[in-house]
């Protein structure tokens, strides 16, 4: 009997010489087409939960497989980061600011994530051929984004982890948290909105076909700017209050600056961490909508235009 | 017990039991095929037209197409590049919807039950290169089972198993970017039985893979087919002899129209009204001359001889006969006359023989780039 509670549907033969292993297909009674297309809600949910996990795999194995990102996420992004904490030290600027240096470092592994391995990737693969495979199969097709994000987040956080532990050791970065429940919260929520970000941009980016790569670059370095990676984002007046309320990533560094940096004499102007976290929650919860009217959108249209299937385009 | 064998299952026959009782409609293709009792047509499409928009102008790719597809039948879309299988393969996978008609998968409509089909089916194009490079060609399978609902573990033993039968079990544990074209077509092959589908579409499964590779995949094929009643294989396909050697019926397409549909005998029997046979003789007294006037022969000439048989000083004839029965009266006149039969050989037609009969041209010349269907502008 199967976890969702099937009798076995057939027998997989196992590997030379070995028992035949028992192979369990959700929603397989074997009885007919018309019986075995017929899913329980059960079913339907254990299936898009194995499918999450299924599509979040590729970027865990990635994870140890690919051993260039120490230096293309790690090593590269620290340079970067180490530049701005000089050029703060060189001009006396209060300790904290090296922090918000390091913190905007860690953050942007997961902004980079979003863009490239989120936004980029369902354009990605449509060339490869998977999109056709992904539509055709019985899941449903968030399941495919959910995947993705999971992935992606478990992939930059190692990244983020690796910076923040480098950063904090080299330059002697100390945090004064004043709650860690507070941190936890809005760095999860932080990550839902960046992640359902993601999901949003990946449709749109589908839909926008050759400028995706256009795209990924623009919404890079600019983002860094209004988010304030680098410096209090209240430093921009309006444009960061503004980036507060749109930009996950502008939202949670804000409201992560004034949790692990507490004390610090960071301008103020920017809404307490307390309201930020509801900012962020907001954010994930109507991207996420947001991401699945969309693909509702983009899945009638690939039906209609053939356009979604077709790998060159 | 083999992997493309389910075990008996207690609930299964029962089930079956409790379905309506077998189709009295069911048309005889039907019953050759033994599809459990009650199953609907595999495939049905009534009428189905799609028109894409391009730059210069609509492009229909279907146009008006009609066409059932028994449970249990390995049928095949025979025709050129641009014929419109892709399309046609496209609207039953419910990646791309009709403009006009109605298509049915298992009784399924392709536009308001996309769920119910993609349950049920799975799909494999010639030349795809699907997945993640990054992945082992076992982690590959084990990555899509699970977008089909599989436990980890069956997963895991499914992916494994069939590994073992496409002939990749030792290439289980490698990288997918390190195979070759054929060994990632096994592969896929592979990924489209993991969910054990009722229904497998394949799209030019063999398109430019080597013989042996080609012959693998297409036993595979046929026996997974084979092992189920019921499982239904719709195949595009431009190879003529894949089509011959493999499919129970084959449709004839062409430029987004079905111009013939039947089993390969039904099809050559269109363009061969009468019999057609080479004949070997020790001597023939008289020429050729000498059998114009048996009842039954329709012409007799003399064939081109090899050289083998140059050397034997054999005579070579053609005979066009109405029927095969006019046989007995030529071999009964060549007796008269003293010949001795060598050998015999009926000539059949060939599938290109069919097409060149309906299009009045051959593959070659007909084949078109896909691109006209695929345009990137399209929009309806």
């Amino acid at each position: 009997m199967s976890a969702v509670g099937r009798p076995a549907a057939g027998a997989a033969q196992g590997t030379a010489g070995g028992p035949p292993a028992k192979l369990d297909l959700i929603g397989r009674a074997g009885a007919g087409p018309r019986q075995d297309s017929a899913w329980s809600a059960r079913q339907i949910l254990v299936t898009n939960l194995r499918a999450i996990r299924g599509r979040a795999y590729p970027r865990w194995r990635g994870l140890f497989r690919e051993k260039s990102w120490v230096a293309f996420e790690i090593l590269l992004p620290f340079l970067s980061t180490s530049a701005f904490v000089f050029v703060y030290r060189s001009l006396h600027a209060p300790e904290a600011y090296v922090g918000f240096v390091v913190l905007g470092g860690v953050m942007s592994a997961f902004w980079i994530n979003v863009i490239w391995m989120m936004a980029n990737q369902l354009w990605w693969e449509k060339s490869q051929g998977n999109l056709e495979l992904y539509f055709a199969a019985p899941m449903n097709f968030m399941s495919i984004l959910f995947g993705m994000a999971l992935g992606g987040m478990f992939m930059s956080s190692s990244r983020a982890l690796s910076i923040l532990i480098i950063a904090t050791v080299v330059f002697g970065v100390s945090f004064s948290i004043s709650s860690w429940l507070l941190v936890i919260l809005v760095f999860a929520a932080t990550l839902a909105a960046l992640y359902g970000v993601g999901m949003v941009l990946a449709s749109l980016f589908l839909v926008w076909g050759r400028e995706a790569w256009h795209l990924g670059q623009m919404l890079t370095e600019p983002v860094y700017f209004v988010a304030g990676l680098n410096f209090p984002v209240a430093r921009l007046g309006l444009i960061g209050a503004l980036s507060v309320g749109l930009i996950p990533l502008a939202t949670g560094l804000d409201a992560m600056r004034q949790l692990v940096f507490a004390g610090a004499p960071f301008p103020i102007g920017t809404p307490a961490p307390e309201i930020e976290l509801v900012i962020l929650v907001a954010m994930a919860v109507g991207s996420t909508a947001l991401a699945r009217w969309m693909l509702a959108v983009m899945e009638r249209r690939a039906r209609r235009d053939g356009r979604l299937t077709i790998r060159w385009q | 017990m083999s992997v493309l064998t389910p075990d008996p299952r207690p609930d299964a026959a029962a089930a079956t039991a409790t379905e309506p009782a077998a189709a009295t409609t069911a048309s005889p293709v039907a019953a050759s095929f033994s599809a459990p009792a009650g199953t609907p047509p595999a495939i049905q499409v009534e009428s189905v037209r799609r028109v894409y928009k391009a730059k210069s102008g609509p492009v229909t790719a279907l146009d008006g197409v009609d066409l059932q597809v028994e449970a249990g039948e390995l049928f095949g879309l025979l025709g050129p590049n641009g014929a419109g299988k892709t399309t046609l393969i496209k609207i039953l996978t419910t990646l791309l919807a009709p403009t006009s008609g109605t298509a049915k998968v298992f009784g399924f409509d392709v536009e308001h039950e996309t769920k119910r089909i993609r349950r049920i089916m799975n799909m494999v194009a010639g030349g795809e290169q699907s997945g993640y490079g990054i992945l082992t060609v076992r982690e590959q399978l084990w990555m899509f089972s699970q977008f089909y609902g599989m436990s980890s573990s069956d997963g895991w033993n499914r992916s494994d198993a069939l590994l073992e039968r496409v002939g990749l079990g030792d290439k289980r544990m490698q990288r997918v970017s390190t195979l070759s074209t054929g060994e990632r077509q096994k592969m896929n092959l592979a990924r489209g039985l993991m969910n054990d589908p009722w229904i497998l579409f394949l799209d030019e499964p063999t398109l430019g893979l080597d013989v042996e590779a080609a012959r693998s995949l297409r036993e595979l094929m046929v026996e997974w087919r084979a092992a189920v009643p019921g499982r239904t294989i719709l195949l595009t396909t431009h190879y003529m002899a894949e089509a011959d050697e493999l499919c129970d019926r084959i449709a004839i397409v062409h430029k987004g129209r079905i111009l013939a549909i039947g089993t390969s005998a039904e099809l050559k029997r269109r363009v061969q009204r009468e019999s057609i046979f080479r004949v070997e003789l020790d001597r023939l007294d008289g020429g050729v001359a000498a059998l114009a006037h048996v009842p039954g022969v329709v012409k007799a000439s003399t064939g081109v001889m090899s050289d083998s048989q140059a050397d034997r000083q054999a005579v070579a004839i053609n005979l066009v006969l109405e029927d095969d029965a006019a046989l007995g009266a030529v071999v009964g006149a060549l007796g008269s006359r003293g010949s001795r039969i060598l050998g015999l050989q009926k000539s059949e037609p060939t599938l290109e023989d069919v097409f060149v009969e309906l299009v009045g041209r051959g593959f070659e010349d007909e084949d078109q780039p896909d691109e006209h269907v695929d345009d990137p502008e399209a929009a309806t």
